[in-house]
């Protein structure tokens, strides 16, 4: 797992739903086809409301039209990020979008499973709320040896929660790598 | 030591005496259930981590119900239908519920009930998010993702952590223009979308055990809204009637210790509540259905595994009879035993059936169908900047469909007079 994760922010409000990551009429494509999947790059956060869409002014697109990945690999949520249906395309969109890392306040249970589980992307949960403190595009550097975000464009610095139980799954890769490593299954 | 009933049948999955609040655990589980949209890239999980090797823990625990996307022309949606159908054929699994055959049952989470998998004392793991609703009848019941699945596919077993639990107490039997919806809703309103994250919610009092088993699976159902882990009640002798109609198989009796240690109690009085809606675009959005009296509606929904069971169809129909529709509205029974029920149930010597035919209401096939939006051509989608009435478990933007729709959460009841006055009304002016 790489230790420091860099690039352009996006921020988001509280109570983001799976249906907006990736809205149910696109759950139809297949994981694993390469150019099927590639589909849920396309789609993903596409439902987010548009004055929410990037704040604090909205009105930027996660991914932009006719393209499959995001310039934004580092999202920045609120509270219960990922609420709503146990979808594991949404935190599967979002890896296939581009991104690496959401830090938000809080997360929903199942959201957060999937995402460490699968090892799609890394759910940190931040001390303080951020989502009102970080503009979208503001580049951000994330250390995950030392639990901080820092916010280069405005150079200011944030705790992050520890990963505690969960790294050791991420760490693996995700949950199966993770039983191997410790003789759960062969 | 004192446990709560979800601490119990937790304990006793995990091969344990005792079990608190924070313990991770590994469970042995007794059911998975998957179906269209979660199924196939489940299985593939499955393939690729186990491969050549891999086998199912155990056949007769695996439950797959096509539900999803059923009644479409969508060749991916067909396609996932197909992959289910083929696995089950591949590995003989016996309690797979094909689409076109009679064996065919619509939503999962009633299907579960009505085929006898729901039972009390045991563990059920689904990839849906509603598979809470299950934990109704006295047990563990919740949603997981693909890879959880799969993981339970070859092992049987699954990590979890123990939740706190949160009751909800309903004092006195519910007065006859509330339904379970009111009563889950108003908690929502109460605690927020994420007021029981990582909890179980457990519902008691004489409110709650009054009702009939398809209704407290309205208030289980639910408890995913508010981010809980599982909702449960109590088994009583309503629950073992209705288990023991349905199967033989065994089953245990947990329940709380009356000194168990809650996150929190909350108390309601039945008679002190109104019927309420939940405004766009939030479940949490609670307001009392008089507060937003006379909004135009452009469609009614009745439907889903939250208010498509017959117990929802029998309060609507009791409100439609001898009435109009004004709006266009849906009737989306959850199950196929649910319409063939719209059939055989009567009020005043008339069939359900007839009632919502005669009011003007489209009768639609058992599946998922429009609460959750689904392919272009899914009945009862929500189009354009259209404002719903629905009984339907979730009202997010673009839930239903169109991402400019609004989405009103409300009872059968509630729902039932607004689509004959085509504005949101109050149940209480047409009892």
């Amino acid at each position: 797992m790489e230790k420091i994760l860099e690039g352009k922010a996006f921020v988001l409000s509280n109570n983001v739903d799976t249906d907006q990551i990736i809205p149910a009429e696109h759950l139809v494509y297949s994981l694993s086809d390469p150019e099927e999947k590639k589909m849920y790059g396309k789609y993903a956060l596409s439902s987010v409301p548009m004055e929410k869409s990037g704040l604090p002014n909205g009105g930027i697109k996660y991914v932009e039209a006719e393209k499959f990945e995001t310039e934004f690999p580092i999202i920045i949520g609120g509270a219960n990020f990922g609420c709503g249906s146990s979808r594991e395309h949404a935190p599967f969109a979002l890896q296939i979008a581009g991104t690496k890392v959401i830090i938000a306040e809080s997360y929903a249970r199942i959201f957060f499973r999937n995402a460490v589980d699968g090892g799609f992307v890394i759910p940190y949960e931040s001390v303080d709320k951020l989502n009102d403190k970080i503009k979208t595009g503001d580049e951000v550097q994330i250390n995950l040896e030392k639990n901080v975000l820092k916010n280069v464009t405005t150079n200011e610095e944030f705790k992050l929660k520890p990963l505690g139980d969960i790294l050791p799954i991420l760490e693996a890769g995700n949950l199966f790598e993770y039983a191997r490593q410790t003789d759960m299954i062969a | 030591m004192k446990m709560t009933i979800t601490e119990k049948i937790l304990a006793k999955s995990a091969g344990k005496t005792f079990v608190e609040p924070g313990q991770n655990i590994w469970l042995n589980v007794d059911v998975l259930m998957t179906h269209d949209v979660c199924g196939p890239p489940t299985f593939e999980i499955w393939k690729r981590e186990f491969g050549e090797a891999a086998k199912i823990w155990d056949k007769n625990k695996l439950v797959i119900f096509p539900d999803h996307y059923i009644f479409t022309k969508n060749p991916q949606a067909n396609r996932n239908v197909s992959i289910l159908r083929e696995f089950a054929n591949e590995y003989g699994i016996e309690n797979y519920y094909d689409v076109g055959t009679d064996r065919y049952k619509g939503v999962c989470h009633l299907a579960l009930a009505e085929e006898g998998y729901d039972l009390p004392g045991t563990v059920l793991f689904g990839t849906d998010s509603h598979t809470c609703t299950s934990g109704a009848f006295g047990m563990f019941a919740t949603g997981v993702g693909n890879t959880d699945a799969a993981f339970i596919l070859g092992t049987g077993k699954i990590w979890e952590k123990v939740p706190e639990s949160m009751k909800f107490i309903f004092e006195g039997e519910l007065p006859p223009y509330i339904m379970a919806k009111d009563l889950i809703l108003r908690i929502l309103g109460d605690i927020t979308t994420d007021g029981a994250t990582y909890r179980a919610m457990e519902f008691d009092g004489e409110g709650v055990f009054s009702l009939s088993m398809t209704e407290r699976m309205t208030l289980t159902n639910m408890a995913i809204e508010a981010g809980g882990m599982n909702g449960i009640i109590n088994a009583d002798a309503v629950t073992e009637a209705y288990v023991k109609e349905r199967t033989n198989k065994e089953y245990e009796i947990f329940t709380s210790d009356t000194d168990a240690k809650y996150h929190s109690i909350k108390k309601y009085k039945t008679a002190e509540l109104e019927p309420v809606v939940a405004k766009p675009h939030s479940p949490d959005n609670m307001g009392t259905v008089r507060s937003v009296a006379g909004t135009k509606l452009t469609k009614c929904y009745i439907g889903s595994c939250t208010g498509g069971k017959l117990s929802d169809f029998q309060a609507a129909a009791k409100i439609l009879l001898g009435n109009q529709v004004k709006t266009s509205t849906f009737i989306v029974p959850a199950s196929t035993e649910v319409q063939s029920a719209l059939e055989e149930e009567t009020i005043s010597g008339i069939s359900l059936k007839d009632i919502f035919e005669k009011a003007g209401c489209i009768i639609a096939e058992s599946s998922c169908a429009a609460c959750l939006g689904g392919p272009a051509d899914t009945v009862g989608r929500a189009k354009d900047n259209e404002v719903v009435i629905s009984t339907t478990n979730r009202n997010f933007p673009g839930r239903m469909g169109s991402r400019q729709s609004e989405v009103y959460l409300a009872s059968p009841l509630t729902v039932a007079a607004s689509a004959i006055t085509g504005v949101i009304t109050d149940p209480r002016d047409f009892l």
